[in-house]
């Protein structure tokens, strides 16, 4: 009597998931995390027992979990590569855009206390330590007026590997051809100069503590500790400062070009108005599912993320997906067999 | 039921003491249990080697020799975090060792019973804080004191030569060595204090009764007594040097090369792998971190086994009987 009880009690700690309608289990980037966790638990309030466990482990990780076989989807905060999509072979990987981010160099210059204007030509040149100090014309070019001081230049980037890192050197290659060749892009670089902070906490804490430093962070991350942060020249000439509308304006700018498979970087990014240093983030649906109801809860999921989902991304310091690129992933989830 | 409930033990009994004799089976069971350790350790050298073949084969004994760490273009060359490591730890070693031998031997020895009691508390409620606390306070506290008043004082002083060449940036290899001694400060003490204790009386009272000043029997008579117990908590301490990961990355700069200056930024084994692991997306990528994890392992190994070296060596006829 007693031994059945206590099997009882050890099956049902065993498998919580027994009493959900449906689980279903993701991993991967670590920038989308907050506003995914938010999606998933509205989304199992508002539709009965549908449990979506999403372990933050970062996008190299959600990548590989994906490719073994262990979680329904991943997410990444860049597309997958022609050679990882080509390891898995029972399954096309689909990319779904969820939310949009930016990033902003964020600085700590003694005597300047005003937001500085960075042309894409200097950024890259103080990351490749071209640039060494404040006072250099090409920083007094774009910022007339501003008392900048002749002190040294200290770079400061991620020491981990991160999809914010892929989206800065993914930006450098882009603008500079230098970079390109001599650094290019990746969640882990051979940075040419500075010193490496774990997490945007890190960056940021480094950046504050270090006299005439720069740094990149997330917009929210700035924002949210008010750090000041510069303005930074797009595609087309005009210098903009990063916020929620001007990286929508970037992903709608990128929207014109998009490839059909939604694999696509934004920054530098067309359009007057388009903050250049924007990136989407991802999901990555299999496009074969077996389990039918497994199928249809992530395929719902997928509409819901995409029309009442998208209201909560202000809230959540995101920035939302434009119009033309929803249209377009609507159509994609018909895919999904 | 409850007859056989009675019935087994004692037929377990005889058991055991009819066919093979209880101490042979707690001999053969507590052999098993230490038999694990080293099938654990078998297994982890295994597991590293075979995860790690893809760099193994691609770059071979270059991978220990080249300091090129390129994972956009899938170069990586191991020698800045070897460098790293062992630098950080030595020097880690070199600041806390005299301070923890000296606190350990007035605790032990001079310090009168109820404040050594405090103060021995105190310790090992240091030894029981985790890494990333250390990490931490040295990033907000030791990294601007280090940048504003010790670097500055250390360039200007010895500037000219190229172990303290500037520029100031508060993080650094000097900077991680200081957290790394601030914890293996209390290993040292603990250990080494409890080795102290255990030295007979006798020892300490003969060397008294010889004439020798309070001072000199401690120092000449006890200290040398326990000398394995102390060496023991200095290679403790150097293996959570070697091995530690947050608190050092907070502080380091994390930079992978190799440089002359102790003030400049460097990077640790175990910092790297603990920083590129989870976004690794190369295959190529993964396995150099985790062949990093080895070469790890053997410089834990062969440090180690230099210190068994050295411990034979100087306990020679003359030197105290331990």
């Amino acid at each position: 009597m007693r031994s059945t009880v206590l099997i009882a009690v050890i099956l049902a700690m065993a498998f919580p998931a027994a009493y959900a309608a449906e689980t279903i289990n993701a991993a991967g980037a670590t920038f989308p995390a907050p506003i995914y966790q938010k999606w998933f638990q509205e989304y199992r309030a508002s539709h009965g027992d549908v449990q979506i466990n999403y372990q933050s482990i970062g996008s190299g990780g959600g990548i590989r979990q994906l490719t073994a076989g262990t979680v329904d989807f991943g997410a990444s905060d860049m597309p997958m590569t022609d050679e990882q999509i080509g390891k898995i072979t029972s399954f096309k990987v689909l990319h779904f855009p969820t939310v949009l981010g930016g990033l902003v160099p964020t600085y700590n210059i003694q005597g300047v206390s005003g937001e500085l204007k960075f042309s894409p030509e200097t950024l890259a040149g103080i990351f490749l330590g071209r640039i060494t100090k404040w006072n250099d014309s090409a920083l007094k070019r774009d910022n007339p007026g501003v008392n900048l001081p002749g002190a040294d230049i200290t770079v400061v980037h991620r020491s981990d590997g991160s999809g914010t890192t892929f989206v800065w050197t993914d930006y450098l290659s882009k603008v500079s051809g230098e970079w390109k060749s001599k650094v290019g892009a990746g969640t882990a670089v051979n940075w040419p100069v500075g010193l490496g902070g774990k997490g945007n906490e890190g960056v940021a804490g480094q950046v504050k503590q270090t006299p005439n430093s720069i740094g990149y962070v997330e917009l929210i991350y700035a924002a949210q500790n008010n750090m000041p942060y510069g303005v930074v020249k797009n595609q087309a000439g005009v210098f903009v400062k990063a916020s929620f509308d001007s990286v929508t304006a970037a992903a709608a700018g990128a929207a014109k070009n998009m490839p059909a498979d939604f694999r696509v970087s934004i920054t530098n990014a067309p359009g007057k108005t388009a903050y250049p240093i924007s990136s989407f983030t991802w999901l990555l649906i299999p496009d074969k599912i077996g389990d039918a109801t497994k199928r249809e809860t992530i395929k719902a999921f997928l509409k819901w993320m995409l029309t009442t989902g998208q209201n909560d991304t202000a809230s959540m310091s995101y920035a939302s997906l434009p119009a033309p690129v929803v249209a377009k992933e609507m159509k994609q989830i018909a895919e999904i067999k | 039921m409850a007859t056989a409930t009675q019935s087994v033990p004692g037929r377990a009994r005889t058991f055991l003491h009819g066919v093979r004799g209880g101490d042979q089976i707690a001999y053969l069971v507590t052999f098993l249990f230490a038999a694990s350790v080293v099938l654990i350790t078998v297994l982890l050298v295994f597991e590293l080697w075979t995860k790690s073949g893809l760099a193994i084969h691609k770059f071979g004994f270059s991978f220990l020799r080249t300091s090129t760490w390129d994972p956009v273009n899938d170069q990586f060359g191991a020698l800045p975090f070897i460098y790293g490591t062992i630098v950080t730890s030595v020097l880690g070693l070199i600041i806390s060792v005299p301070l923890g031998v000296g606190a350990a031997i007035f605790l032990s020895e001079l310090a009168p019973p109820r404040l050594s009691n405090t103060l021995t508390f105190l310790v090992e409620l240091l030894a029981a804080v985790p890494s990333v606390i250390f990490g931490v306070l040295g990033f907000f506290a030791l990294v601007p004191l280090m940048r504003d008043h010790v670097q500055p004082a250390l360039i200007s002083a010895f500037g000219w030569s190229p172990v303290f060449k500037g520029p100031a940036y508060g993080v650094g290899v000097l900077t991680a060595s200081m957290v790394l001694a601030i914890m293996m400060f209390p290993y040292i003490i603990s250990i080494s204090r409890e080795a102290l204790i255990q030295v007979p009386r006798e020892q300490k009272e003969a060397a008294l009764a010889l004439g020798a000043t309070r001072w000199e029997a401690t120092w000449d008579a006890v200290v040398p007594f326990a000398r394995l117990g102390i060496v023991g908590s200095v290679f403790l301490s150097l293996a959570r040097a070697l091995g530690e990961t947050m608190a050092v990355t907070m502080v380091i700069g994390n930079d992978p090369k190799i440089n002359s200056s102790i003030l400049a930024p460097g990077y640790t084994i175990a910092s790297v792998i603990a920083n590129e692991f989870t976004e690794a997306t190369s295959d190529l990528h993964l396995a150099a971190l985790v062949e990093l994890g080895l070469v790890l392992f053997l410089i834990t190994m062969i440090l180690n086994g230099l210190g068994q070296l050295l411990l034979l060596v100087t306990t020679k006829p003359g030197s105290a009987k331990s």
